[in-house]
């Protein structure tokens, strides 16, 4: 269990604009996600935690020790935390060969038991083949099983990872999914990982924190998160909403339902608590839950009418972009169907609806 | 023509000497000023460098008064050791540290600046002490370079000449350079030996030169 409460500011300089960290998280057993732009600070966190930063005031707390207390002074250095930290260019001692670089992170296991647990973490991470060769003469995906098993040697009581996909291409990407589930299940190691992809809050996140401008501005389940983004700057951080404008023109919550004007058209919602008749709000719908249908007449409830304008094709599904717009994502066999339509309407399903 | 090469071999010694020297001092104060944050520090590094651009003359002065048979410095050495440090190829050395100390603090600061701080902090993480992360990782990942600014550094103490001179003297036999041997022959006419010195002195310090960019990581 860790938990932090850090606040670090960094004055504007000419050359640069100012910046200031405040957060204050708990992280449990399991994977928690760090989610935010590049200049959120969330590496900025990860050192933090490690110890490489001296934050301005806070506290830290992993399980019963403390990390670092601003008003008490305490500022333990990174070999006294325990906090394993997996690079993102893995930082493998590029002179020492794999075993080795194992060696030098086994040096407090007592000597006696050391080898054993060098050549335990080799087998388990299938690097016993690769452990006389250096990390340049070794693939990326044992270089990347490698710097994991050396951060875990020592058996630490957090693991750190700093944005691990970035730059990785496709398959090493589902190996370190699959060596992490692993890692998760075999390990008990709290992880805390640092991303800016979305996939992998939902491959890897059982709790994912939001990080905007030195804030955290939503926690949750993943799941939960992109079902009910907090606000607009959240919405707009996971990328994966239709944002339009509209206008409340009836609220009812006895029967649960809405009325939303969204440019020229009625479009009838669920309640949306804490929203009043009248209110600016943006509709925020996620584009695999549009339908869509060709144009016959006029409109039905909860339709728009619109003109495609691109279609872009996704391994897994067709994405429609329409005028106003409004992005839709079809199954492929679903768009195979409806290709030929020459006149489009789109349709909200109620419950699709949220208002930010 | 019989040449003395003892003002080659004299400087040799001198320049190896001076060389681990400035190594074991150097590295030192290399590593803390590309490491660490410390009120003082624009100081020391303005104190490291300065040798590199006082002239000559201007050092061995100070090192005379520093280290002069009348200084407490010499007349502790002259307690110690029973004999003056001043005139001496010890003073030799001494010269030869002051020229070629700047140059190697300089380089090997690069060196060490130039390891990848990811390194540092991954040991850091997994419990390396600094001594250890300073022995196993840094100075390792930093050596070629470290080697290049030795030999540069060796180099240089080679061809000390204006130091040398003030606080070694020019005494045939015992405290004579081979830049000092140089300067005397051309002072006395005796142009053979200069040119013999002059081609030999060359050839060594393209050797070194050329060691010192084949070291030097790419």
């Amino acid at each position: 269990m860790i938990q932090a409460r850090l606040k670090k500011t960094f004055p504007a300089r000419p050359d640069s604009a100012g910046f200031s960290l405040d957060v204050d998280f708990h992280a449990a057993s399991g994977v928690t996600v760090l989610f935010g732009p590049s200049g959120s600070g969330k590496t900025l966190v990860l050192d933090c935690i490690a110890g490489f930063t001296r934050p301005e005031e806070g506290r830290v707390l992993l399980d019963d020790d403390i990390l670092f207390d601003g008003a008490a002074g305490v500022h333990l250095a990174p070999q006294a935390r325990y906090c394993g930290y997996v690079f993102q260019n893995y930082a493998l001692f590029p002179h020492m060969t794999l075993r080795e670089n194992l060696e030098f992170a086994a040096e407090r296991i007592p000597r006696l038991e050391r080898h054993r647990r060098v050549n335990e973490m080799l087998e388990r991470f299938h690097l016993t083949d690769a452990a006389g060769r250096r990390p340049h003469a070794v693939s990326g995906g044992q270089r990347q099983r490698c710097s994991i098993a050396r951060a875990l040697i020592g058996a630490p009581k957090l693991l750190l990872f700093d944005e691990p996909t970035q730059g990785l291409d496709v398959p090493l990407r589902a190996e370190l999914y699959e060596v992490l589930r692993q890692v998760r299940a075999d390990f008990k190691t709290p992880v805390l990982l640092v991303t800016h992809d979305l996939d992998e809050c939902f491959e890897l996140g059982e709790e994912m924190l939001i990080l905007r401008e030195g804030r955290i501005v939503q926690t949750g389940t993943p799941r939960k998160i992109l079902d009910r983004p907090a606000n607009l700057d959240v919405a707009r951080l996971l990328g994966a909403f239709n944002l339009l404008p509209g206008e409340i023109r009836a609220l009812d919550p006895g029967r649960n339902t809405s009325r939303v004007q969204v440019g020229e058209f009625e479009l009838s919602g669920p309640y949306f608590p804490g929203k009043l008749k009248g209110d600016r709000v943006t509709v925020c719908v996620r584009p695999e839950e549009l339908r869509v249908s060709p144009r016959e007449g006029r409109p039905g409830p909860n339709q728009i009418p619109a003109e495609l304008q691109r279609t872009i094709e996704k391994p897994q599904w067709i994405r429609l972009e329409f005028s106003g717009g409004i992005a839709v994502d079809l199954p492929r066999p679903e768009y195979e169907r409806q290709r030929h339509n020459t006149s489009w309407t789109i349709e909200f399903p109620p419950d699709s609806l949220r208002a930010l | 023509m019989q040449i003395d090469w003892f003002p080659l071999w004299l400087s040799l010694r001198v320049a190896v000497l001076s060389t681990a020297l400035a190594l074991v001092a150097g590295l030192w104060i290399a590593y803390i000023l590309a490491n660490r944050e410390f009120p003082g520090k624009e100081a020391l590094d303005a104190a490291v460098t300065l040798p590199l651009v006082l002239p000559p003359t201007v050092l061995g002065y100070y090192l005379l008064v520093l280290l002069g048979r009348s200084s407490p410095v010499g007349k502790v050495w002259e307690a110690v050791f029973g004999s003056p440090l001043v005139f001496t190829w010890k003073a030799a050395v001494i010269a030869a540290l002051l020229h070629s100390f700047p140059l190697l603090v300089k380089s090997a600061r690069a060196a060490f600046e130039s390891v990848d701080r990811s390194y540092e902090r991954a040991a850091r993480t997994l419990g390396a002490s600094e001594l250890r992360l300073f022995w196993r990782v840094t100075l390792p990942l930093a050596r070629r370079s470290i080697f290049a600014a030795a030999a540069l550094a060796f180099a240089r103490s080679l061809g000390e000449f204006g130091v040398t001179l003030m606080v070694a003297g020019n005494i045939p036999g015992r405290t004579q350079t081979v830049a000092v041997a140089i300067y005397d022959a051309v002072e006395s006419g005796n142009g053979s030996l200069a040119r013999v010195l002059v081609v030999v002195v060359s050839a060594m310090a393209l050797v070194i030169l050329t060691l010192a960019n084949r070291l030097e990581p790419r």
